[in-house]
């Protein structure tokens, strides 16, 4: 404030200053009584010399006065005008550019969240598709091991069927196979016997 | 210009009345005339360059803006942020003196600041201004300037006058360039021009040989433009010089 005061002054003294300071007999100060041939500049005892610098006070006062409170204060409020419009706009595009971030941060999130959750939703799927498989697998495997059971069990009885009638058919061959061959009929008994002994050293 | 075969270079720097009985009473000579053509030159390259007072500037308002920053600048830069109270002063001397120093280029026209009277008044009046500033602002503190910080006090008083003649002798060295700069270019633009006609009655042979001192005459233009300006920025940079000294605490 007091600064503002002592400018304010300095500015006032400026002014009366100028005023007065060209009106000064300045002439006699440069050179008394100077009268060079051929300087007109230097003809102090022609009139229009001082008047010239008397009416050069007056003029420099009011194009002082007429710049400093007239000229000069708008271009310095079109000046402020620009600063101050380059400004807000500047604000606002930074106020658009903070959003245009949050916005983009905002996307990024939803999309990591979006990701995450679809990767959720895949390891779910997978693992129910792994579930049902095994299960799948499992309940195969069981009616395979059922029906492997069953078949071996056709087979063992098929088998033992078939062993049943090997002695049988063992004993009829071998009566044809006799009889054929000797032209004699074996007895039954013999013949059964003898096929008898022989699958049982075979194991059958 | 060319009486006979004399050359009368510093007839041009004559004073005469305008306006006729009015301008005599008043004494009203051509110098405060082209004062006035200078004032409203400036005025009217601000209010016209001004008047769409556009965001985005035309050509014109933009020149006006530039010569407003250029002088801004220059005042704070040199003076310091007290720069900006002094900033309409700086900027009308400078103005003044430009539109002056090249309203003097034009023909049939007169240069004010060819005259010594004009530039001691204004350098006094600057000189005036930093010594108020200084004593507004230093106080007492201001003469001890004139003692030079650090130096022996036996030299005192062999510094001490040096000083205040240095002091002293910035409005003669203000005053002096600037109207030295501009008497010597218009005797040198009038000397080559008298050249010119004197070769012209010659004959033939003058006819061609004149032309090389009107070729000079336009090379002395163009230096007179980078002289015009130069001398307005030498004058305002000084009063900035000054302003910041006084300024300065």
């Amino acid at each position: 404030m007091a600064r503002a005061v002592m400018y304010d002054n300095i500015r006032r003294a400026g002014t009366l200053l100028a005023s007065s300071a060209l009106a000064l007999p300045l002439m006699a100060m440069v050179a008394p009584g100077a009268r060079a041939e051929g300087m007109p500049q230097l003809d102090f005892g022609n009139p229009y010399v001082i008047g010239q610098v008397i009416w050069g006070a007056g003029i420099f006062l009011v194009l002082y006065f007429l710049l400093s409170r007239s000229a000069l204060p708008k271009v310095e409020k079109v000046l402020s005008l620009r600063r101050q419009t380059i400004e807000t706009d500047l604000g606002i595009a930074h106020k658009a550019k903070t959003r245009a971030d949050e916005a983009v941060a905002d996307l990024h999130e939803a999309r990591r969240k979006a990701l995450a959750d679809a990767q959720a939703n895949v390891d779910k799927v997978v693992e129910e598709a792994r579930l049902a498989a095994a299960r799948q697998t499992e309940e195969m495997n069981a009616r395979l091991a059922t029906e492997i059971q069953d078949a071996e069990t056709r087979i063992a009885q098929a088998r033992g069927q078939a062993l049943a009638s090997v002695r049988e058919i063992s004993t009829t061959t071998a009566e044809t196979l006799i009889l054929q061959l000797s032209g004699i009929a074996a007895p039954a008994d013999f013949v059964t016997a003898k096929v008898g002994s022989a699958a049982a050293a075979r194991g059958l | 210009m060319a009486a006979g075969s004399s050359i009368d270079a510093l007839g041009q720097f004559e004073l005469h009345p305008v306006l006729g009985a009015l301008g005599e009473s008043l004494r009203f000579s051509q110098s405060p005339m082209m004062m006035i053509v200078a004032a409203i030159v400036v005025l009217a390259f601000l209010y016209v360059g001004m008047r769409p007072a556009a965001v985005v500037p035309g050509r014109l308002q933009s020149a006006a803006e530039m010569c407003y920053d250029f002088i801004y600048n220059m005042a704070v830069d040199t003076i310091g942020p007290e720069g900006r109270a002094f900033f309409p002063f700086v900027f009308t001397l400078f103005f003044f003196i430009l539109v002056g120093n090249y309203l003097g280029l034009l023909p049939f026209s007169f240069a004010f600041t060819s005259h010594i009277a004009v530039t001691l008044a204004l350098a006094l009046m600057v000189f005036c201004l930093s010594i108020i500033v200084s004593l507004k602002v230093q106080g007492a503190k201001f003469f001890a300037h004139f003692m030079p910080a650090g130096a022996p006090k036996a030299l005192a008083p062999l510094l001490i006058p040096i000083e205040i003649l240095s002091f002293l002798s910035r409005p003669v060295s203000l005053s002096i360039r600037l109207f030295a700069n501009m008497v010597a270019g218009h005797v040198m633009f009038d000397m080559f021009a008298a050249f010119t006609i004197m070769l012209a009655g010659l004959g033939f042979f003058g006819d061609i040989i004149a032309v090389g001192p009107v070729v000079i005459n336009i090379a002395l233009m163009a230096l007179e433009l980078l002289v015009g300006a130069l001398q307005a920025y030498v004058f305002a940079i000084l009063t900035c010089i000054y302003l910041r000294e006084a300024v300065a605490h």
